[in-house]
């Protein structure tokens, strides 16, 4: 498993998300309210660019009329069928035993951490001042 | 190097070496408001300024349902220009065409002047589509074929913008929409399908629609998603009227293409129809052959929404049923349900098949070299 760092954590402010590929695989990392995820921008489904969609809410029923909307902003809709996957774990709300988007680990590492030892930048002029947040893939 | 910091890649390569393919359901949409002013006499324009179009449905001034995404589009398709989806030739032709490689697609405008109660603007409109259509795609990229778009509801001016734009290299089919004010099979459309024959074109049945009825046969429901569901029912009994007035048999070159509703129903309504036929042929002794010999002789079916069963052996006999030479692949573009040409159809399909599915038979039935 390698780290890679994603950008320093003033420019992922919460609400955002960024898009950037890694080893050829196109991932997606969102800070929502303070916490980071990543996933894959491919939907399993049919391939749409799946982190483009909306971060919505869960809507669930326990019975006609008893309707709950839970996890708010933490569960995206692809931008082609609407599918909607739980951003924290990748699990698919539509069929989550067939279908599921890869989920990476993302936090964030004081800049030391990832200025020494093996983490060594090679295209950007890291600040080491900052922290960043990092993907584990 | 086990650190990576880069913007992902917007534009992948375009993928010519990927096999080439018909998408015979594009929709392509105006820019503007205003984008067919230029097409219309001053008299319709002032019209349209102060009174707008009425439609069949009453008291609607836009569809009757929410359609789950904004304009029922992908979220990834407005153009980088601004306007609505599918209003950009270059952005569709980066998006869909290139990509794809796309060698033939069929365009079929909604929102256009079908389904409207004022006949002379619906023809005003219908025609001025029809233009636009050359002047805005057509004759801007090759690839790219029109649907003649005919105001329904009037069989006579429908039938004389058919016998305008034939022989026009620039259009492949005639486009009707699948809710009408009365089934499709009724005597006041039958001039359509006389100057579609005499034309040598298709004519292509697309969902959607307002013809004022509810939008499934039980009434109106509560749901999109039944309005959904209720297009592959109105197709039906389309398509049981038009077999059952006797459109087939009167016009035995007719070609009628059934869109975006979907084919899985196909056999069971045809064995239906195969069935009380036997029983009841007295009342309509015009009907002279099985109805699901019209319906294999002179019906094709475009593929999206694509049927997607568990089983792919399911898939595999509904299809062996419809015939391996009478689907016509789609994506429906720029819309949200657009299905995605290489994930479409499961492995275990001969190479034949598949050429046929995804290009051949479109190519033949619409006459593209």
């Amino acid at each position: 498993m390698a780290r890679h760092v994603i950008a320093p954590v003033d420019e992922l402010p919460p609400g955002t998300r960024k898009f950037l590929e890694i080893d050829g695989r196109p991932i997606a990392v969102f800070n929502i309210k303070g916490e980071y995820f990543g996933l894959m921008n491919r939907c399993p489904h049919q391939g749409a660019a799946l982190c483009e969609g909306p971060l919505i809410g869960l809507a669930q029923s326990s019975d006609p009329g008893e309707i709950e909307y839970t996890k708010l902003g933490e569960i995206i809709r692809c931008p082609w069928h609407g599918w909607e996957f739980d951003i924290r774990t990748g699990q698919s709300y539509c069929d989550p035993r067939r279908f599921r988007v890869k989920a990476y680990p993302a936090h964030v590492e004081p800049g030391t951490s990832v200025v020494k030892g093996p983490y060594v930048a090679e295209t950007v002029t890291v600040k080491v001042e900052s922290d960043y947040v990092v993907v584990d893939l | 190097m086990n650190i990576q910091f880069r913007e992902s890649q917007e534009a992948a390569s375009p993928l010519i070496s990927k096999t080439a393919i018909a998408d015979c359901d594009i929709h392509p949409a105006r820019a503007t408001r205003t984008e067919l002013y230029p097409y219309l006499a001053k008299r319709w324009q002032h019209h349209l300024d102060v009174y707008g179009v009425h439609a069949y449905q009453g008291m609607m001034e836009g569809p009757p349902y929410p359609k789950a995404q904004p304009n029922a589009s992908r979220r990834d398709a407005w153009p980088p220009e601004g306007g609505p989806q599918g209003s950009s030739l270059s952005f569709m032709q980066k998006q869909l065409l290139d990509p794809n490689n796309v060698q033939l697609g069929v365009l079929n405008p909604l929102n256009t002047g079908q389904g409207i109660r004022n006949h002379e603007l619906s023809a005003a409109l219908c025609s001025a589509i029809n233009d636009w259509q050359i002047d805005k795609w057509t004759s801007k990229d090759k690839r790219l074929k029109a649907s003649i778009v005919v105001g329904n509801e009037d069989g006579l001016s429908a039938a004389a913008e058919i016998r305008e734009r034939a022989g026009d290299k620039n259009f492949v089919q005639v486009l009707l929409l699948s809710r009408n004010v009365e089934p499709l099979g009724q005597r006041r459309y039958w001039p359509i399908y006389q100057a579609a024959e005499e034309a040598g074109l298709p004519v292509g049945v697309h969902a959607f629609g307002f013809g004022g009825n509810p939008i499934t046969p039980s009434g109106w429901p509560s749901y999109y998603i039944e309005e959904m569901v209720g297009h592959s029912q109105c197709q039906q009994s389309a398509l049981a009227s038009l077999v059952l007035e006797g459109v087939f048999e009167r016009f035995p070159k007719l070609k009628m293409v059934m869109i975006e509703a979907g084919f899985g129903w196909a056999p069971s309504l045809a064995w239906r129809l195969d069935k009380v036929w036997q029983r009841l042929r007295s009342e309509v002794p015009h009907v002279k052959r099985p109805p699901s010999e019209y319906i294999r002789e002179q019906v094709w079916w475009t593929t999206q929404p694509m049927e997607d069963p568990e089983r792919r052996e399911d898939l595999f006999d509904v299809i062996n049923w419809i015939g391996w030479d009478r689907l016509l692949f789609a994506t429906d573009y720029p819309h949200w349900d657009y299905d995605e040409p290489s994930r479409v159809l499961p492995a275990g399909v001969t190479e034949a098949n598949r050429e046929a599915f995804y290009l051949g038979n479109a190519k033949k039935l619409y006459g593209i070299n």
